[in-house]
């Protein structure tokens, strides 16, 4: 028999989504146990530098901002694959969460009156800064805002954040299992009842069971292997809700690319950077962003800065080296005290992983993997489709505030503004909700993943798993990064299904229980061999150019046929998987031009009145749960006209 | 032409039956600006596939790596093999729990830490969420993130002498911590409650002051000062009761 815990509420991760969430139940009086493969401050959420966006317009050149001008930026960013009122929910609620966090102890830059010297298009500039918002918290500049609104502390915002949101579990009392991995979502009749998990201390295997399960594991960028993501963010969790059946992945092939990952580690340098006045050249050593983005320049949205890049670099005006081609990122003129105060995580990297300083040296930088726009699709609630008592946030989740292309800054908003929406709606859930502790069905369900561990111990001249997990990542990087043909799309699709059948085949060298690496990359590969075939077949049915999605053989953007969320689901593990559409969402602002990235749009086919009447049913017959309020209830009509 | 690099290790599995601690050889060819990290996955992908090692973020910024490489407690994801000899000896970190090979429970005793120094911030106030935030000097709260920036990598413990005498003793991430919270204007914690949680032999007076630790932490954490801060603190509470 496998050892029993039972809990409230189970969460699945200890980044900023799954801790703000857990502290929304304990501190109605729930019991809460959360999940974590590394204690709770490595998550990755530590390693985001920049900042989160928030319309508190207390800094000058924020001046004026507001939930809505958020909400438009948020929603043009998306190229309209968001759903529109989960956006609006997010924006309105972004002040409150950063305050929050104010209130809580994390140490926010605040509004310093008086004129200071920044650089804005590359040009010095000097703003002066309302000696009335003394003290307030200020913001700094990101891609695709119309306002200066991403909060920060100097470069480790994600660091103070997560330390002041773990300094509050601990102050909950709230229990932490770290070392531990979910490897097996326990569901019965579309009712999810906790998790298989696995002991990264010892090896043993366990069921937790408890009322509602919370899935907040982050992104999968390592499944691409380059890319600026922790290690540990190989998709375990989506990887959970896929092995289901029944719960949808949605938008897979929505991946976007950071300008700015050093070359040759893919360590992240923050959208500050440019944000502050950093600037993008080429082997010419000329400032090539302009003549691409007039009016943006290096600060377009993500998407359409990795494009301009990898086409200027298509165009020979990269820097050759060693570790393949280049550009450069320039912070000189920055100067010395910027560098090594606002930016001096950026300072440190490059002095210490690459041997560049940025003071005198220019920066080696290309497009890197960087963020999961997809990830399981959940109603506006965070409830998981098809499966009740099952929820998602985070960047595991595809809630969908960020459609194809989120914004610097928004995300990590996300986890905390999902943390507090959703954490309600989940300890609502477990309040009313009973246990269900069925130990047949924990035992039928631990012995599952028992038998596969016995399997890959003892395949015989089986595969390697390291290197099946190269040859996924290779696919990825080679056919299904930022521009893509068909032709690619086929073969990397035509490939990872084989790759997905040999993992069957997987041999385990190292016998022991423990903690075993080998053991645990081995169960991990099974999902990162499906979600890579779900990212490059959703890239191949999806035939236009949306966000970060962009198909060299169909250009525009196609909103007659695709102004559409990809759902992708696996039944049956020995077939195919299965891939449907549901509208994105209500339509408040008409799909329309970005104002930046290029490209055609192809119009919708019938009135927005007549797309919106669509959406409800659809979304329900693909399974999404009735949410508490009904959809749409939470955007106001065409308040995107006040601000115009 | 590339050095040839050996590589010495502590290897050792707890949860093996009859394993005991040793020390094994690995050898590779040197690349160009190799550093720790990728040398030991080359490691386990090519020659040790049971290896046992920590790293999350890769870039220095979680704090998960440390170890002992060549006799000194650092991050192994920022140690280029390039500043080292042929030989490189790595070793875990002493002092917290070992789970194999090189990887330690650093989470359970930082995680100790916080809750005996109560590391949040003590405050009445209900938050409203409908009001302006507090304001506060940008300066002070450079200040406070000045000693926010401690990654919990453990490398101070590593080198301390005290902890290992005094287990209790808070070391210099937990005195760090105390400094970074009584720095904050938010905590409204009074002069006793410092004086009680500072003034015993796990806290401050414990510390022998020479300084290991400002020595070896990965952040330059200014440890010093730190530790100079919380003393002035302390007498000036005596000397007004
Ligand atoms: C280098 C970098 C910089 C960034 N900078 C910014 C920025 O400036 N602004 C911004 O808005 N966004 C930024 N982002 C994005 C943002 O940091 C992430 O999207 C966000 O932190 C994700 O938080 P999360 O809580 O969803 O997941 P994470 O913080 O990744 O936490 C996931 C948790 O799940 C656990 N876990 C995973 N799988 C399992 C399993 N199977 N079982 C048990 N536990 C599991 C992990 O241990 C971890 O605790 C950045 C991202 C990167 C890569
Ligand atoms: S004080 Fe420095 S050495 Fe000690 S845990 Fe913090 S970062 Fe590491
Ligand atoms: S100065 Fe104090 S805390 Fe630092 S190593 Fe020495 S005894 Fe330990
Ligand atoms: S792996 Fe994060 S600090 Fe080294």
């Amino acid at each position: 028999m496998s050892k029993i815990i039972t809990t409230d509420v189970l969460v699945i991760g200890a980044g900023l989504a799954g801790e703000r969430a857990a502290i929304a139940s304990a501190s109605k009086g729930l019991n809460v146990i959360i999940l974590s493969l590394v204690p709770p401050r490595r998550s990755h959420s530590s390693a985001a530098q920049g900042g989160m966006q928030a319309s508190l317009g207390n800094s000058a050149k924020g001046k004026g901002d507001n939930p809505t001008i958020h909400w438009l930026d948020t929603v043009k960013g998306s190229d309209w694959g968001a759903d529109q009122e989960v956006v609006r929910i997010f924006a309105d609620n972004a002040p409150i969460a950063m305050r929050e966090m104010a209130h809580y102890g994390v140490p926010w830059n605040r509004v310093e009156g008086g004129p200071r010297d920044v650089y804005i298009k590359g040009k010095k500039t000097t703003i002066v800064e309302d000696d009335e918002k003394e003290g307030l918290i200020t913001a700094r500049d990101f891609g695709g805002t119309a306002k200066w609104r991403t909060c920060y502390t100097a470069d480790g915002t994600g660091h103070t954040v997560l330390y002041t949101m773990d300094n509050l579990v601990v102050q909950h009392g709230i229990t932490v299992h770290d070392r531990m991995e979910a490897i097996r979502l326990i569901h019965h009749d579309g009712k999810c009842l906790g998790a298989v998990v696995r002991s990264l201390r010892d090896g043993e295997i366990m069921a937790y069971m408890s009322k509602s399960t919370v899935i907040a594991t982050g992104g999968y960028g390592r499944i691409y292997g380059e890319s600026t993501n922790a290690i540990i963010n190989e998709g375990s969790g989506s990887w959970l809700a896929l092995q289901t059946g029944v719960v949808p992945l949605a938008n897979m092939e929505a991946v976007q690319f950071h300008p700015t990952g050093i070359v040759p580690t893919d360590i992240l340098v923050t959208e500050g950077c440019r944000g502050d006045g950093g600037l993008l050249l080429d082997v010419d050593e000329y400032r090539f962003m302009p003549d691409y983005e007039p009016e943006k320049q290096e600060l377009a949205s993500r998407d359409v800065v990795s494009r301009r890049m990898k086409e200027h670099m298509l165009k020979g005006k990269g820097v050759q080296s060693p570790y393949g081609e280049h550009l450069w990122l320039d912070l000189r003129h920055l100067g010395e005290e910027h560098l090594k105060t606002k930016l001096r995580e950026v300072y440190d990297i490059c002095m210490h992983f690459i041997g560049v300083n940025p003071i005198k040296e220019f920066i080696p930088v290309r497009p890197t993997q960087h963020y999961s726009m997809g990830g399981i699709r959940v109603n506006k609630d965070g409830h998981a489709y098809n499966m009740e008592g099952l929820f998602a946030l985070g960047e595991v989740s595809c809630w969908d505030l960020h459609g194809f292309n989120r914004l610097g800054g928004n995300s990590l908003a996300e986890t905390v503004v999902a943390g507090m929406v959703v954490g309600e709606k989940i300890a609502k859930y477990a309040s009313k909700a009973s246990l269900v502790a069925d130990v047949g069905l924990a035992e039928e369900f631990t012995k599952t993943e028992k038998d596969k561990i016995a399997r890959l111990f003892n395949n015989r001249n089986g595969e390697n798993v390291y290197k099946l997990r190269n040859e996924i990542a290779s696919l990825l990087t080679t056919h299904v990064h930022i521009f893509r043909f068909g032709e690619g799309l086929e073969k990397a699709v035509d490939c990872l299904k084989n790759i997905v059948k040999r993992t069957e085949n997987v041999q385990v060298k190292t016998k022991v229980l423990g903690m075993n690496p080998e053991l645990s990359s081995a169960l991990r590969l099974e999902g990162m061999a499906k979600q890579a075939l779900l990212i490059a077949e959703g890239a191949l049915r999806r035939t236009e150019s949306r966000g970060a999605h962009s198909r060299e053989d169909y250009p525009d953007r196609d909103d007659a046929n695709w102004l559409s969320r990809t759902l992708a689901r696996w039944p049956d593990p020995k077939e195919d998987p299965i891939f449907t559409y549901e509208p994105v969402g209500v339509l408040d602002l008409p799909p329309g031009d970005r104002g930046y990235g290029g490209g055609q749009q192809i119009s919708i086919k019938e009135t927005i009145e007549e797309y919106n009447a669509n959406v409800d049913i659809v979304q329900k017959a693909e399974g999404r749960l009735d949410p508490s309020e009904p959809t749409g209830s939470r955007l106001p009509k065409e308040r995107w006209k006040e601000v115009q | 032409m590339g050095r040839t690099l050996t590589f010495k290790i502590f290897r050792y599995n707890p949860n093996k039956d009859n394993d005991s601690p040793q020390v094994e050889s690995y050898q590779m060819e040197e690349t160009q600006r190799l550093n720790v990290f990728t040398a030991l996955n080359t490691l386990r992908e090519t020659q040790a596939s049971d290896l046992m090692f920590d790293f999350v973020c890769r870039a220095g910024i979680c704090g998960s790596c440390g170890m002992m490489i060549n006799g000194r407690p650092t991050l192994a994801c920022r140690t280029l093999t390039s500043d080292l000899p042929e030989t490189i000896e790595l070793y875990p970190l002493p002092f917290f729990k070992l789970l194999g090979d090189l990887s330690v429970d650093t989470g359970i005793w930082f995680r100790e830490m916080a809750e005996k120094v109560e590391s949040w911030i003590h405050t009445q106030e209900e938050f409203d969420p409908q009001a302006t935030e507090e304001r506060m000097d940008n300066d002070i709260a450079n200040k406070i993130y000045e000693a926010e920036r401690c990654i919990e990598c453990g490398c101070c413990l590593a080198g301390c002498a005290t902890v290992q005498v005094y287990p209790d003793f808070l070391g210099a991430a937990g005195l760090n911590r105390i400094g970074r919270l009584m720095n904050d204007p938010r905590d409204q914690r009074g002069d006793q409650e410092w004086f009680e949680l500072v003034s015993t032999e796990s806290g401050v007076f414990g510390c022998i002051g020479m300084m290991a630790c400002d020595d070896v932490c990965p952040k330059d954490l200014p440890l010093l000062e730190v530790f100079s801060y919380i003393r002035r603190k302390l007498s000036k509470i005596e000397l007004s009761k």
